[in-house]
């Protein structure tokens, strides 16, 4: 059993494990910290920054900071909100995110926080940037126009498929998701992959799949992302 | 052809009250005589280009929003091409039944919104009334019952598509091979609960158009008329089959020209032609040739190229309208009201009966075979007929799109309509005026032009008229917002 560690989050005392990261032990207690890079089973990346938290008044990534006794935390916050904000409009500018036929629409981690965020229009110019697509696989499509560079799938590849698929190439506004090859179809990538899955957005898609969930019971339809997390929360009083 | 430096050029742009945007020019000689009269739809298209390179299977729900007005049948259309794509062109019951209860319900939506929103003015009005009441603003005040009924009868429709569909505009219903939901006893249910009222609504609609028409026959039997060829897909047994069939063309008299021909084959039958002054092209009959090959397509086309309509209703109503005609090819223009009142009828027959079919709850909803490379598909438009033609590579990327759209194949007959009324209603007038200019656009919205379907115009321009001498000076000038 690991030692228990008490921390505040927006004022509420919270009781993690040592070695948890404040996503993790935030997130056991009902407390929806917003994230993309981060997948649970994969190493955690801190390259989105979505889930900067304040702590101690400093701003830090809550996937990657364990948490420490007296830890205070600050989430749920308007500078908070605002700056995770900034970062998701940022993202959507920076690719080419077409949710009206993008097929991941209801499903997609991005579009949902932009919901989440009440983000409508963002208020930073596009950058149209032009990107690959990769067909050449029969099972797998690569659309990097949707890509927003969060390496899941580079660390699912390494971490659970034992394979080196995807790796990031080149700097700054040049860097992409590469493949271990001239094209997908020379890799050892399977369909069956948990990098297949890995993907928040629409960039990596099984083929074929598309529509096949009518709008109303897709992902996040209904209820907004961080809705299961929060559920976990016990109710006041209890 | 007279140059534009002898002559006086009139511009009507954007010609209002139809989809999209498109502008007229009329050019007059000294004596104000019309010399030419051309529908100009100048913007540019970009589907058939973006679309390359995109995967097969987001083809139908990404080429619908080439229109917000009827993209049902984008999608439909679209999705028909992709079912041959993956080998399953051969629907489930509960898919093809769904898809049918989709595009009706388009049918019924559309049609109530261009007769009433777009067109009832003039005709509640008429063509030379203040234009400040010929508006649907004007109805509202005027006809408040009427215009209610308009709201309703078009929210039912979209209420139709939302259950099929899963959005009342730009759903994902139609998937390759066939549809990704069944309709629900709560859906059902919430539309029957409907049915009548909108059957009721939809005969005194038809009502309206046919009083209209025999009330005015007098006006409107020469008004933008000229005898064309038809066009439209029919059902096997010849009957009206807005979402599946073989195509068939009618000469003026009512001679068939081809019959059955199938969908994969369309090439063989139809050509399209470009010229230098618009972006839309000219689709013609390839064995009668451009010049005379050209033909209509809508609701005036299929009431009369097909056998007979299967609802019993509707059937009524067509066997009047062909009386008027003694059988023969109706060709006036304000004629399509009443063909496109038919079959908004026949959409809200077709609905009551599609809703009380068990198949929409069926759970078989998708099948698939040996994959294609290259697939038509063509469905019936509330506009006329819609062709999507789709190749792609090896690796399931499109590499080829070409599509003819409804208001594509109109292109030529709503040019003779405008050219026709331009010379019945403004040639040798000394001052052009608002109402006489106004004939020219109530002959265009007969045909209900999608101009943004058939060039995907991006924008909002003011309306423009001007009056241009001889030596290139603006004499009369007309615009609004």
């Amino acid at each position: 059993m690991s030692q228990s560690v008490m921390f505040m989050i927006d004022g509420v005392q919270v009781e993690g494990r040592a070695g948890q990261s404040i996503l993790e032990a935030a997130g056991e207690a009902g407390v929806y910290i917003p994230r993309l890079c981060y997948k649970e089973g994969l190493s955690p990346h801190g390259s989105c920054r979505v889930c900067t938290v304040m702590v101690n008044g400093r701003p830090m990534s809550a996937c990657t900071s364990p948490i420490s006794l007296g830890m205070i935390v600050e989430n749920d916050s308007p500078r908070v909100a605002q700056l995770r904000r900034d970062l998701i409009e940022m993202l959507f500018v920076a690719g080419n995110h077409f949710c009206m036929f993008c097929e991941k629409s209801g499903d997609c981690e991005l579009q949902a926080l932009a919901y989440r965020f009440g983000i409508t229009a963002p208020k930073y110019p596009y950058m149209f940037p032009k990107r690959e697509v990769d067909a050449s696989h029969p099972d797998i499509f690569i659309d990097r126009n949707r890509c927003i560079l969060c390496g899941r799938c580079v660390r699912a590849s390494k971490e659970l498929d034992g394979k080196n698929v995807f790796q990031f190439v080149g700097r700054s506004a040049e860097k992409r998701i590469a493949v271990n090859g001239e094209a997908l179809a020379d890799t050892d990538a399977a369909v069956t992959d948990a990098a297949a899955d890995a993907c928040p957005v629409g960039a990596i898609l099984k083929k074929g799949v598309g529509y096949v969930v009518p709008v109303g019971k897709r992902e996040y339809d209904d209820k907004p992302i961080g809705s299961d997390i929060e559920a976990k929360r016990p109710a006041a009083g209890s | 052809m007279v140059s534009t430096s002898d002559a006086k050029r009139i511009v009507i742009e954007p010609v209002t009250r139809v989809e999209g945007h498109g502008k007229v020019t009329i050019l007059l000689d000294e004596a104000n005589r019309v010399q030419q009269a051309r529908l100009h739809i100048v913007e540019f298209r970009g589907f058939e280009r973006f679309i390359q390179g995109r995967p097969y299977w987001e083809v139908p729900v990404l080429v619908q929003r080439l229109c917000g007005i009827c993209p049902v049948s984008h999608h439909l259309c679209a999705a028909k091409a992709v079912d041959r794509l993956v080998g399953g062109e051969s629907l489930t019951p509960t898919a093809e039944k769904m898809r049918r209860l989709m595009h009706y319900g388009q049918f019924f939506q559309s049609h109530t919104l261009h007769f009433f929103h777009l067109c009832s003015p003039d005709l509640l009005f008429g063509f030379d009334s203040d234009p400040a009441l010929r508006n649907v603003v004007g109805v509202i005040q005027k006809h408040p019952d009427l215009a209610k009924q308009a709201v309703m009868m078009r929210k039912f429709g979209q209420e139709v598509i939302k259950v099929t569909a899963g959005k009342k505009i730009h759903g994902t219903g139609a998937i390759p091979g066939g549809i990704n939901k069944n309709l629900s006893i709560e859906e059902r249910d919430a539309l029957l609960n409907d049915m009548d009222q909108m059957l009721q609504w939809s005969r005194g609609a038809l009502r309206i158009a046919r009083d209209y028409t025999l009330q005015h026959l007098e006006e409107v039997r020469d008004f933008g008329s000229f005898e064309s060829n038809h066009l439209s897909i029919v059902r096997a047994d010849g009957a009206l089959d807005i979402y599946d069939g073989g195509l068939r063309a009618i000469d003026a008299d009512g001679n068939r020209i081809f019959d059955h021909v199938g969908n994969q084959a369309y090439l063989e039958q139809i050509a399209e032609e470009v010229k230098s002054w618009s972006y839309m092209k000219f689709p013609f009959i390839r064995s009668l040739g451009p010049e005379d090959g050209w033909y209509r397509v809508g609701p005036l086309a299929r009431i009369n190229t097909c056998d007979f309509i299967d609802t019993p209703e509707a059937d009524g109503a067509r066997k009047e309208f062909m009386a008027l005609t003694e059988g023969k090819p109706n060709h006036i223009t304000m004629a399509y009201h009443w063909a496109r009142m038919i079959e908004t009828l026949h959409a809200a027959e077709k609905i009551r009966d599609l809703l009380n079919d068990p198949d929409l709850q069926g759970e078989d909803l998708v099948v698939k075979g040996e994959k294609r490379r290259e697939a038509v598909g063509i469905i019936e438009a509330p506009r006329g007929t819609l062709f999507h033609h789709y190749r792609i590579n090896e690796n399931d990327q499109v590499v080829m799109a070409n599509l003819i759209v409804s208001t594509t194949s109109n292109n030529e007959p709503m040019n003779r309509a405008v050219r026709k009324v331009a010379e019945q209603h403004i040639s040798g007038n000394a001052e052009i005026t608002e109402g006489m200019l106004n004939h020219v656009e109530v002959a265009i919205r007969a045909y209900d032009p999608c101009l943004s379907c058939a060039t995907h115009a991006l924008g909002r321009m003011p309306l423009t008229v001007e009056l241009v001498d001889h030596e290139g000076k603006v004499i009369d000038r007309r615009a609004k917002d």
